[in-house]
């Protein structure tokens, strides 16, 4: 929560005829009328529907979609679920784990070179960033198809150099699909990244220096900790679609590198399995959310939103 | 000879994390030139997605497959419609949230912050589960992608019109009322055209989010195709060049956009200074 919204409600403890300037000082209706039909739309299409996907996921497991399900609190559909789905689930946080992590080293070589290096292009640099986003997420990822073929140039290169076997390739591999995930995802963690490295004040990277600390070093013990919002925001603005994404392992892995997400969403459309979908989507959501929040403890900054 | 090797090693070295940052931005360009290139690609096959021989076909006629064209304006339509919705609430809660006192202000950022915290496939899931739930199963198309699309462009929204209200000088407002504006002129004169930027900042996200999502639109579009259920379509049978004609249409327009605005901005910055 930044600052403003949340020095807010300790109003009273200012003396009244003083109220400081960040803090809103209207009283009154507006603030509910304003707030209302947002709230509702978030209240009906996004709380709501979290009840109903945990309604679903309890029903009983035998019914189908023509039928109706019945309610039966079937907490078996998670045991079962679980002992059918275990493998996806494990791998989706795994590649988007690994993924995460290469999007954290580029993105922060990116991030620091605007912030710090490139002087009055910072803003052209930043537009550069977000750009080739703005493209199909699909049609970006079909284009990975094509960089990664079988007798594409980069299959051919890495054969050359001998890292892949003569008949190795990319396409079909975990490789394939890791690299589409860090790709897509990238521009997340740079923003975040970028706006935590780009406030460092300079001078006290230049302390460091002064009193001898090697750059590395002055890298490590001031500008990292400093970096430290961004470098949480970024790497779960990263991870936490990066689970959940199908798109990258169906275009660009095989069946073996299925993810969640196609286990859901084929559950959801060609199996019409609601209850088990139900299940590992009501389980992907508890396991982010304990997630964020032991990781937003342990990195003991809540500077979220 | 090695000193001037030495010197190119010097200055490598010393812009070591500048030529990093390029080459990272170099490689988030590669697919887009795929992109561009392929718009202009005649393939042999439409199952060999390589090129092959120059042409400016795929470029005249954009819609030779007419089922594309019409994902592509159907794609647009909702992401109008999503834009409009999500950028009038959106915005009206960040005024709420950055000037007005209400109770419940932590439950509403919550609110507004778990939507973008969930994966689309649990956003998509839920809001299925939903439909299903109230009757409304049979009838996932048009509507029930817009209530979707609204849903997950609006915590953005807030978000980005948020920062900039915040980030607003307040005295601004008062010293226009003190010269004697009332409330509703020092809004319409002052506030809003500060906070437009941040306005339409938002709407532009807001309708590329729209535009480029697959997840929850599958989940929820029933037989209704929008531009990427198209191309996840065609993805399994062929894909037609023309998808790549609408990919670098849509990175030139960003760009226009992006770059007139910033140029209109130093523009104004180099009328402030005068």
């Amino acid at each position: 929560m930044t600052a403003s919204t949340s020095a807010a409600p300790v109003a009273p403890s200012t003396p009244p005829e003083q109220p400081s300037p960040a803090e809103p000082r209207k009283r009154s209706l507006t603030g509910y009328w304003l707030m209302l039909p947002g709230a509702l739309w978030l209240f009906v299409f996004f709380v709501i529907p979290l009840y109903s996907l945990l309604a679903t996921s309890l029903y009983d497991p035998d019914g189908n979609l023509l039928q109706g399900y019945e309610m039966t609190w079937a907490f078996s559909n998670y045991v079962d679920a679980l002992q059918e789905y275990w493998r996806p689930l494990l791998r989706s946080l795994w590649y988007a784990g690994i993924a995460t992590l290469i999007c954290l080293v580029l993105g922060y070589v990116l991030a620091y070179a605007i912030a710090f290096k490139s002087g009055r292009w910072k803003n052209l640099m930043l537009v550069l960033v977000i750009a080739p986003f703005f493209t199909s997420f699909l049609v970006r990822t079909l284009s990975w198809k094509l960089l990664l073929r079988d007798d594409g140039f980069v299959v051919n290169t890495l054969q050359f150099l001998q890292i892949l076997g003569d008949d190795g390739r990319l396409l079909a591999t975990p490789v394939a699909v890791v690299a589409g995930l860090v790709y897509n995802f990238l521009p997340f963690m740079v923003l975040p990244l970028f706006a935590s490295i780009d406030k460092i004040d300079h001078r006290l990277i230049e302390a460091a220096g002064d009193l001898y600390s090697r750059p590395i070093v002055g890298f490590f013990k001031v500008t990292w900790p400093l970096s430290l919002p961004g470098v949480v925001a970024g790497t779960l603005l990263t991870f936490i679609p990066a689970v959940g994404d199908y798109i990258n392992a169906t275009l660009l892995g095989s069946p073996g590198q299925r993810m969640i997400g196609n286990v859901i969403q084929n559950l959801f459309t060609d199996a019409n399995d609601y209850p088990a979908a139900g299940a590992l989507s009501v389980l992907l959501m508890v396991l982010i959310l304990a997630l964020v929040l032991v990781y937003v403890r342990r990195a003991g900054t809540e500077d979220l939103v | 000879m090695t000193s001037s090797l030495q010197r190119l090693g010097r200055w490598i070295s010393k812009h070591l994390v500048l030529i990093g940052g390029l080459l990272v931005l170099v490689y988030t360009f590669i697919p887009i030139a795929v992109i561009i290139l392929m718009s202009f690609n005649e393939p042999k096959s439409r199952l060999i997605y390589k090129f092959d021989k120059f042409t400016l076909d795929n470029w005249l006629n954009p819609c030779a497959d007419p089922s594309m064209c019409s994902a592509v304006s159907r794609s647009i339509q909702i992401g109008l419609l999503a834009t409009l919705v999500a950028t009038l609430l959106g915005t009206l809660m960040a005024f709420a949230l950055v000037r007005h006192r209400f109770h419940g202000r932590s439950t509403a950022n919550v609110l507004i912050f778990l939507p973008m915290a969930s994966p689309e496939i649990v956003m998509g899931s839920s809001l299925l589960a939903l439909f299903v739930a109230s009757g409304f199963g049979g009838q996932l198309g048009f509507f029930t992608i817009l209530i979707a699309h609204i849903l997950f462009c609006l915590s953005f929204v807030v978000v980005t019109v948020r920062a900039r209200l915040a980030g607003l000088d307040d005295n601004l407002e008062q010293a226009a009322m003190d010269l004697y504006a009332t409330e509703a002129q020092a809004f319409r004169r002052v506030t809003f055209p500060l906070v437009f930027p941040g306005i339409l900042g938002a709407a532009l996200l807001s309708f590329s989010l729209s535009f480029d999502d697959f997840i929850i639109t599958n989940l929820n579009a029933g037989n209704t195709t929008t531009f990427p259920i198209y191309v996840w379509g065609v993805a399994q049978r062929g894909v037609p060049m023309q998808v790549n004609v609408v990919g670098t249409l849509m990175f030139v327009i960003a760009i226009v956009i992006v770059v007139g605005a910033e140029m209109n901005r130093r523009r104004r910055e180099k009328a402030l200074a005068a």
